[in-house]
């Protein structure tokens, strides 16, 4: 299965992605995450004003089979979040890098372990090849 | 990745691009493209599901009718050959074995449909009762009942979908359209001869075909060339989808809302114990709850509020627990989150406002008719 892994992000191991830019940062799900959950047909997103850390659930993204967290890739404030996900979540399914984002952060620090998008694809294609 | 059973289609799963993963031992098609394009097209053409994976147990001899009659909850004596019932299959408690559906193929001789993850502990019971049986048999008695697990040699395709009919009497010497809802036919499907039944297990119109194993990847193919020259749009239906057409016609699905601890009366299946029948085991327990009343009820809900039921959420009522989900689900055909649960029976009503506890959260529902979804019949 090809994937897609674009450059210009950074990825975790849980499998969001963050776009920071001067300070702010926009949060999704990867394209393998999309894929691997199948149908998404619920999303629950955190409130504008909310204090995340890295690692604290920023909402929840559920397909007709499985319910999955998600979890903020750096600490800061919840300044936005993407509500047409509510009304459409299959979004998510047909543009998890644009349409599909989530929340907008404002960013204090990043996670520690944030991946390249080579990390991250070595990691995709390493759990393929082990599975 | 697990190294389950496979059935004789796994390789025509793999070329089709399924997910598979591990269901009750055996590693099955969840989907191929999409749960959600899947359920639709059941719905409104026709779908192919390979379920080879169910149990097959075969009933023969002068005695089998008098046995399946103490095992069965179901009234089989009224069974003409050519017939399918559906029957729990109860514990001593009345608490349900398995659920399964019983073919009448001879005077003599049944076939028992069973669930895959269930089919060991069927068999091992099936036995234990006959053993019983024939150790309180009277000196003289020449009866017989004979089992056999056929599972092994039968292939099993359910193809589905108001286009199904259409499709299949392209390639059967039976003529189909006059098969009954709920009886079968023997007949030749391209040079392979196969038990044909109208029923399913997603709420449409449809059929299940019983193959040889070895050609079942034969019949699978020859569906797929038919139905791509008629352009009927047949698709492959993993058991992802075959979960959200059953549940919309809250067709109950064994672990779910049917336990060894959940009885017919409690699961709204009392249409399938036939009271009139001598002995069946569980009967004496049954009739005592009939008149004691039972306490819980399987009912239907709708979500009011955002949220997705899933089996095992707390429901709630008044700050208080009053049961939990069983199966639930974003349901594709309706468009909504709805759920099965068993409720204590004084809040089991249709209308009644109750919470599912989602992440600990009170996330309000309401009460709603069953099933969910049923089909237009045409006249």
């Amino acid at each position: 299965m090809n994937y897609q892994y674009p450059d210009n992000i950074k990825y975790t191991k849980e499998h969001e992605w963050i776009l920071e830019k001067e300070g702010s940062g926009t949060v999704g799900i990867t394209d393998y995450a999309q894929h691997s959950l199948g149908d998404i047909v619920f999303v629950e997103l955190p409130e504008v004003g909310q204090k995340v850390k890295v690692g604290d659930s920023l909402g929840v993204v559920e397909s007709v089979k499985a319910v999955s967290d998600i979890y903020a890739p750096c600490s800061g404030t919840v300044r936005m979040v993407n509500e047409n996900l509510l009304a459409d979540p299959g979004l998510l399914n047909d543009n998890p890098y644009t349409a599909g984002w989530l929340v907008e952060i404002e960013v204090e620090e990043l996670a520690d372990k944030l991946l390249s998008a080579k990390e991250y694809r070595f990691l995709i294609l390493e759990g393929a090849e082990e599975g | 990745m697990s190294t389950g059973k496979r059935t004789s289609l796994y390789s025509q799963h793999v070329k089709l691009g399924a997910k598979i993963a591990d269901f009750a031992g055996w590693e099955m098609p969840i989907q191929y493209q999409s749960i959600i394009k899947e359920h639709h097209a059941v719905r409104t053409g026709a779908g192919l599901f390979d379920v080879s994976h169910m149990g097959e147990i075969e009933v023969s001899g002068t005695d089998a009718q008098n046995f399946l009659q103490k095992v069965c909850t179901n009234d089989l004596a009224r069974m003409s050959v050519g017939q399918v019932i559906y029957t729990p299959m109860c514990n001593f408690t009345g608490g349900i074995i398995d659920d399964l559906l019983v073919y009448r193929i001879k005077q003599d001789q049944f076939w028992l449909v069973v669930n895959a993850g269930n089919k060991d502990k069927d068999w091992e019971w099936l036995n234990e009762q006959l053993a019983d049986a024939q150790l309180h048999r009277g000196a003289g008695d020449e009866q017989t009942v004979e089992l056999r697990d056929i599972s092994e040699k039968t292939g099993l395709l359910a193809l589905q979908g108001p286009l199904a009919q259409q499709l299949l009497a392209k390639i059967s010497t039976e003529s189909l359209e006059n098969l009954r809802y709920y009886h079968f036919v023997f007949t030749n499907l391209v040079g392979v001869d196969a038990l044909v039944s109208r029923t399913g297990y997603t709420g449409e119109d449809g059929f299940e075909l019983y193959i040889p194993v070895e050609k079942t990847p034969l019949i699978w193919d020859k569906l797929f060339e038919v139905g791509n020259a008629l352009g009927l749009g047949l698709v492959p239906v993993g058991l992802g989808a075959r979960d959200t057409l059953r549940f919309e016609a809250c067709l109950p699905l064994y672990g779910h809302e049917l336990t060894s601890k959940v009885t017919p009366l409690e699961a709204g299946l009392e249409y399938f114990v036939a009271w009139q029948k001598d002995d069946f085991i569980g009967k004496t327990a049954l009739l005592k709850q009939k008149e004691v009343g039972i306490f819980r009820k399987l009912v239907g809900f709708t979500m009011i509020e955002r949220g997705i039921p899933r089996a095992g959420y707390p429901l709630i009522k008044n700050g208080e627990s009053i049961g939990e989900v069983t199966s639930g689900s974003f349901a594709p055909t309706i468009g909504q989150n709805l759920g099965l649960g068993f409720v204590s029976s004084k809040e089991a009503f249709v209308d009644n406002d109750i919470y599912v506890s989602i992440r600990e959260k009170e996330v309000k529902a309401k009460i709603i008719k069953k099933p969910f979804y049923k089909r237009e019949v045409k006249k």
